[in-house]
């Protein structure tokens, strides 16, 4: 008798054999055919994506799907290769130009995904000695990105300076010599909040703390040209090192780091993500560096930030607990009970809208949400729709009444 | 200022009380996963606690090898005789 390996996941598949079976499932959502970046065939109806990060709606942009094409015929599927064995072409390097270009930055490095980004820049960048210290509400890619490397791993409470403060202070009065790297992120996905960077950056520079923002929720969405919150609150001289993704707004996948730092190249010798795993193909490499440059010239920036707020005012007038405040182009509403949320899920679906289904602990403070990312390519009457749906399904679950008889109790 | 391990543990006692929702007897075999059904996610929220109430750096580091109460003290006390 060997121990099975499974056995461990148990508790997990009793969760998930509870779920609604068929199409009310949230794991087996698949789309027939995808029509635009807002729109797809599920279960044999159009429906509206309403949950996709495309926040440009840039996948079926002509520009970048001609340059993909373009690509694809004259370079081939992929590169076969590290970007340190063969896998490097002219056009990555281009990418790289274009980068550097975008965020007016010394060095620009493209990693195969945005979750490889942050797990090669983080667990290389500090070692043994150093200290990285992170914000509690960090998505999985940082939380790996520490637990792969070997410095000492501290937390603080989410988007709060006082609490950072304690924290740096301790480390530095245990230990003035060491290196310390903060990692914060420039919108959080799940509520859309923004990082007070202003306070957190200034706190980290009076602990001589180096700084990294993960902008991989609000590249090309906020900041003049596109470049974040960084740009947008404007402290990106007191950013060491920005994280992104082009799997977003840019509209195709990959992940990147910018720096100043003289000695940034040397990641490309050390990062183990960046090193051993096959280069982005040549197609992917095109539709990014073209979505790129329409990014930073693009007035689609303030339509998704209206139709941001559309939603999330709608949402808050219909008399839902709102999680998020359109600040952001995320908008969630908050779920008491579990399997409501998994049957508001399944209700949204059947009507012909696809929202994401989040839960604990992908969640901050455990909550359920049903989570929408807006698209500067929605439309009004799509967001219209989406209300109007949301409505009807609150009402049918009684969660609506239930919210203002609390309101009025 | 130095605290003895069974003052440590009372304070560590009083950190976990708004944690303890089944107010389950808190010895120092407690398993925070086990016995106080907590999840990962709360354990660390009760580090940061424990963090400001002693004034010391806990890292996450840690984590894996603080399973039960009694080994969350010597963890607290070894911390702070360094």
């Amino acid at each position: 008798m060997t121990l099975d390996l499974f056995d461990k996941f148990d508790p997990i598949l009793k969760d998930y054999n509870s779920l609604p079976d068929g199409a009310a499932n949230p794991f087996t959502v698949s789309m027939e055919k995808v029509l635009s970046p807002t729109t797809a065939i599920i279960n044999g109806r159009e429906t509206i994506l309403a949950g996709t990060n495309n926040y440009m709606g840039m996948t079926f942009n002509a520009e970048c799907i001609a340059a993909a094409q373009e690509a694809l015929s004259t370079q081939g599927t992929g590169t076969t290769g590290s970007r340190v064995l063969n896998g490097t072409y002219n056009s990555h390097k281009q990418l790289e130009t274009t980068l550097k270009e975008f965020y007016g930055t010394d060095h620009a490095i493209v990693f195969s995904t945005g979750y490889q980004a942050n797990l090669g820049v983080i667990s290389t960048l500090a070692g043994p000695k150093d200290y990285v210290v992170i914000d509690a509400d960090s998505h999985a890619s940082i939380y790996d990105g520490c637990a792969m490397g070997n410095a000492t791993v501290v937390r603080f409470k989410h988007n709060n300076p006082e609490n950072l403060d304690k924290r740096l202070t301790r480390i530095r009065r245990d230990d003035p010599e060491a290196g310390i790297l903060v990692v914060l992120e420039g919108v959080y996905s799940m509520l859309g909040d923004q990082a007070p960077l202003k306070e957190l950056t200034r706190i980290s520079k009076d602990h001589k703390a180096y700084v990294l923002v993960d902008e991989a929720h609000s590249i090309g969405v906020f900041g003049e040209t596109g470049r974040g919150v960084a740009q947008e609150q404007g402290v990106e001289d007191q950013v060491d090192f920005i994280i992104g993704t082009f799997s977003k707004s840019v509209g195709t996948i990959g992940g990147y780091c910018v720096s100043n730092h003289p000695k940034f190249e040397a990641l490309r010798l050390v990062c183990r993500p960046y090193i051993f795993t096959a280069s982005l193909p040549p197609s992917v490499v095109a539709s990014a560096t073209k979505a790129l440059e329409l990014i930073a010239s693009t007035n689609l920036r303030s339509k998704l930030l209206d139709n941001s707020r559309k939603l999330n005012k709608g949402l808050k007038s219909i008399g839902f607990t709102m999680g998020t405040t359109g600040e952001s182009p995320i908008a969630a509403i908050i779920v008491d009970d579990q399997n409501t949320a998994i049957a508001f899920w399944g209700e949204m679906l059947k009507e012909g809208v696809y929202v994401n289904l989040a839960l604990p602990p992908a969640t901050p403070n455990r909550l359920n949400l049903m989570r929408c990312s807006l698209s500067a390519a929605h439309t009004f009457e799509q967001i219209d729709f989406m209300l109007e749906k949301f409505e009807l399904v609150g009402k049918k679950l009684g969660l609506i009444q239930e919210v203002s008889a609390r309101a009025t109790a | 200022m130095t605290q003895s391990v069974d003052e440590i543990f009372e304070q560590i006692c009083a950190l976990i009380k708004p944690f303890n929702n089944k107010n389950v007897p808190l010895n120092k075999d407690t398993v925070f996963s086990v016995d106080l059904e907590l999840d990962s996610l709360t354990v660390m929220d009760l580090l940061s606690e424990i963090e400001d109430e002693f004034d010391i750096t806990v890292p996450l580091n840690m984590l894996p090898d603080l399973e039960t109460i009694g080994q969350f003290t010597q963890a607290v006390q070894k911390l702070l005789s360094e």
